[in-house]
């Protein structure tokens, strides 16, 4: 295996960061994937690179296995499976990149979810021995049920069909009609070999007739922005300053705290306070850099307003022009977490954003079946990894968006109010109709 | 003004970064009763409490700085730890492992063995003497294999224990930080940062750091593609050549068991410059245990280390 030129291609600083999940089964070379796009870019370091060399050997996989460079902890390695997402990092000239990798065998859907909750874009493993699995068909679900904007898709093993491109246009086909049929984004597909690194980082001289861009390059170029323009600043906590030492500016000061999930505020700015939609006016915006006239997503600031109201950790200031919408009463897709099953007698917290209150699943509209993904009439419970639209009503009303309109402010996590354990992830896909 | 017309405005990764992590520090103090912030006076920990001076600006900090004195630390770094906690004006507790001895807490194979391991138990102690359910502190994934999967919010048992398959699910950032008696959560704000982040941060914040960290002359020996300084702690070996060499230290931990790269940067910039060309990890060029040993960083974390 030639080693690539040790010409490093080092970040800028000031570039952007683009988070991606990855998702596939050790049989389509994923492993070979992510070890092939750290090793072509130069991201590891000389001593993981002798100490996965020792390793290549002392397990009979050749002199360089990149596979095992995303090998796990001790415990997986013992039971012989992956359980958990690791993050790993690197860097281009043009980008900075988070990688979600989630492992495709045991508790497949909960991890897959966790890694696509914060992705801006998904790269799925397709194996051109075997085209499209149910389990790429349940990877390009999740995605499309987690809203991730991007997808694309490595036909791997390539180099098994000496690069034919009857093989992948077929697949190719499949995997556009597949995206469609699941309401996932029209994917980029791209035939690769991750075992010799065409089409990953440099363009592989075996496809002349891919006219398309290298997985790194979609990487590097693909848009991350976000759709959701108008306003929310869930508030994590109320900063007071009083008593004898707040004189001057800070005498008597209020500031709401918390991340902008969406849009901008201004100094002058009417916003609106949710849940209730009560008014007042920006008087100040400090950023982490100090005092600023404007803040955007995804800044943390501190807010203060001209008029004191009722606000607390959990309430959503926002625009007033687009409101969140508010209700106690929501309908939402679930991904049930815990190992225990659902059992509707345990009481259940839900938090959403920076609000945690008492919630019942008061109706199990469907269940989904993640082989044939198709809608299944209401289980009585769900186990892990099941999916489900749910009814849910909370003790007081919450305000959000729904989650294809807004990531952040439609998403939410159910806790087991006894064992504290995290149950659940879910999208908020409506407003409950009341009566 | 109209929301929708309302592009969202671009920030770089550094802001991103800073963002993320002032919004984690917020919702620990927002969720838990007693928070600590695990202060050592190494570049992490000096970026991590400037993180939480912003996140709570313009109130005073609502947390305790914790530290964990191996007796092995350098002198430097503590003269920097008591000088940046009177400035930042939180209080500072010191816990230490010489107590821990004496107390027969810990038994070390010999006085000079390394006590990276041996902290555990004074942290793990410290933090029922002190009823703190959480702790904040500066370890970042991209350090080491058994970090990349470690959570922002890591939840501990009474005893301080890590248990892989009991971490919660972190989907989007909802973290959960419910805990029962006596259980607490580490909370790790700059998960998401790598080493050439925290140095751009230092450039940009222009943060002050132990000296240890800039080029110095120090006399060391060459052991395999590491440089072992000669301390007490670590004397030469009968045929050791010592040579002195200007020198930094890329990690500062214990005088036992850290060693420092051959370099001339005397700021931050030129640190940054070195680091990008350089082709080895932090832990690779400085550690002297982690490289024995594939899985010594997951059975520490099991024992109650951060």
């Amino acid at each position: 295996m030639g080693a690539p030129d040790r010409n490093p291609v080092r970040p800028a600083a000031g570039t952007d960061v683009l988070r991606f999940v990855t998702a596939g089964s050790v049989d389509d070379g994923k492993s070979t994937l992510i070890g092939r796009l750290l090793f072509d870019t130069q991201s590891i370091p000389s001593d993981q690179l002798v100490a996965l060399k020792d390793a290549s050997r002392r397990r009979g996989r050749g002199e360089l296995d990149l596979a095992l460079l995303t090998d796990g902890l001790e415990a997986e390695r013992e039971q012989g499976i992956t359980i958990d997402v690791a993050y790993r990092y690197f860097s281009t000239t043009k980008r900075h990149f988070v990688i979600a990798d989630t492992p495709g065998h045991e508790q497949y859907t909960r991890n897959m979810v966790t890694g696509a909750s914060n992705a801006d874009c998904a790269v799925l493993l397709v194996d051109a021995r075997r085209g499209i699995l149910r389990q790429t068909r349940r990877h390009a679900f999740v995605c499309a049920l987690l809203a991730v904007p991007h997808l694309v898709i490595a036909v791997n093993k390539m180099d098994l069909f000496e690069f034919d491109e009857k093989v992948f246009r077929t697949i190719e086909k499949d995997l556009r009609h597949l995206a469609l049929e699941l309401g996932a984004p029209d994917p980029i597909v791209i035939p690769v070999s991750s075992l010799l690194g065409d089409n990953i980082v440099t363009r592989s001289a075996q496809t002349p007739w891919y006219q398309g861009q290298t997985l790194l390059e979609v990487l590097e170029t693909v848009d991350p922005a976000r759709l959701d323009y108008a306003f929310r600043l869930p508030v994590q906590r109320v900063a007071r300053q009083t008593g004898t030492l707040a004189i001057g500016r800070w005498h008597d000061f209020r500031g709401y705290q918390g991340q902008i999930a969406a849009g901008s505020v201004a100094v002058g700015d009417e916003v609106g306070v949710y849940p209730g939609g009560r008014r007042s006016t920006v008087k100040a915006v400090y950023a982490p850099g100090g005092e600023v006239s404007r803040a955007g997503a995804p800044s943390s600031i501190t807010l203060e307003l001209e008029t004191q109201i009722d606000i607390s950790r959990g309430s959503l200031i926002g625009s007033i022009e687009t409101p969140p919408q508010e209700s106690d009463a929501i309908i939402a897709d679930l991904c049930w977490f815990s190992e225990r099953a659902y059992d509707p007698r345990r009481r259940l917290l839900i938090k959403h954003m920076t609000r945690t209150e008492r919630v019942v699943i008061e109706e199990i509209e469907y269940g989904i079946d993640i082989e044939t993904l198709s809608k299944v009439a209401a289980p009585e419970s769900f186990s892990q990894n099941d999916l489900g639209r749910v009814q849910l009503r909370a003790a007081k009303p919450l305000a959000f968006d729904l989650y294809r309109e807004n990531r952040t402010t439609g998403a939410f996590i159910l806790i087991d109010e006894a064992s504290n354990e995290t149950v659940a992830a879910g999208m908020i896909f409506s407003s409950a109709l009341q009566g | 003004m109209s929301a929708i017309t309302d592009k969202p405005t671009r920030i770089n990764q550094l802001d991103a970064l800073e963002s993320e992590s002032i919004f984690i520090i917020r919702e620990v103090v927002a969720e838990c009763k007693k928070v600590a912030l695990l202060f050592s006076g190494g570049k992490d920990s000096a970026v991590l409490l400037k993180l939480a001076e912003k996140a709570f600006y313009p109130t005073p900090l609502p947390l305790t700085l914790l530290h964990i004195d191996t007796g092995h630390n350098y002198p430097e770094a503590l003269s920097f730890r008591d000088k940046r906690a009177a400035e930042c004006g939180a209080e500072l507790v010191v816990r230490s492992v010489e107590d821990s001895i004496a107390q027969g807490r810990v038994q070390l194979a010999s006085e000079d063995a390394s006590r990276n391991a041996a902290q555990s138990v004074t942290l793990v102690d410290a933090i029922s003497e002190l009823g703190f359910d959480a702790l904040l502190g500066g370890a970042r994934r991209d350090e080491e294999k058994a970090r990349a999967k470690e959570r922002v919010f890591s939840h501990r048992d009474a005893f301080g224990s890590w248990n892989p398959k009991a971490q919660r699910p972190e989907p989007w950032t909802l973290y959960n930080a419910r805990l029962k008696p006596n259980e607490n959560v580490r909370v790790f704000p700059i998960s998401n940062w790598t080493e050439i982040d925290i140095w751009h941060y230092i450039a940009r914040e222009n943060l002050e750091l132990p000296p240890l960290y800039y080029t110095h002359k120090r006399e060391v020996v060459r052991r395999g593609h590491q440089l072992w300084p000669v301390t007490h702690l670590t004397p030469p070996r009968p045929g050791d050549r010592i040579e002195t060499l200007s020198v930094r230290y890329r990690t500062v931990g214990d005088m036992s068991c850290t060693c420092p790269v051959e370099s001339i940067a005397d700021n931050p910039e030129a640190i940054i410059a070195e680091t990008l060309a350089t082709s080895i990890s932090e832990r690779g060029a400085t550690r002297m245990d982690d490289a024995t040993d594939e899985a010594s960083m997951e059975l520490r974390k099991r024992e109650g280390y951060f």
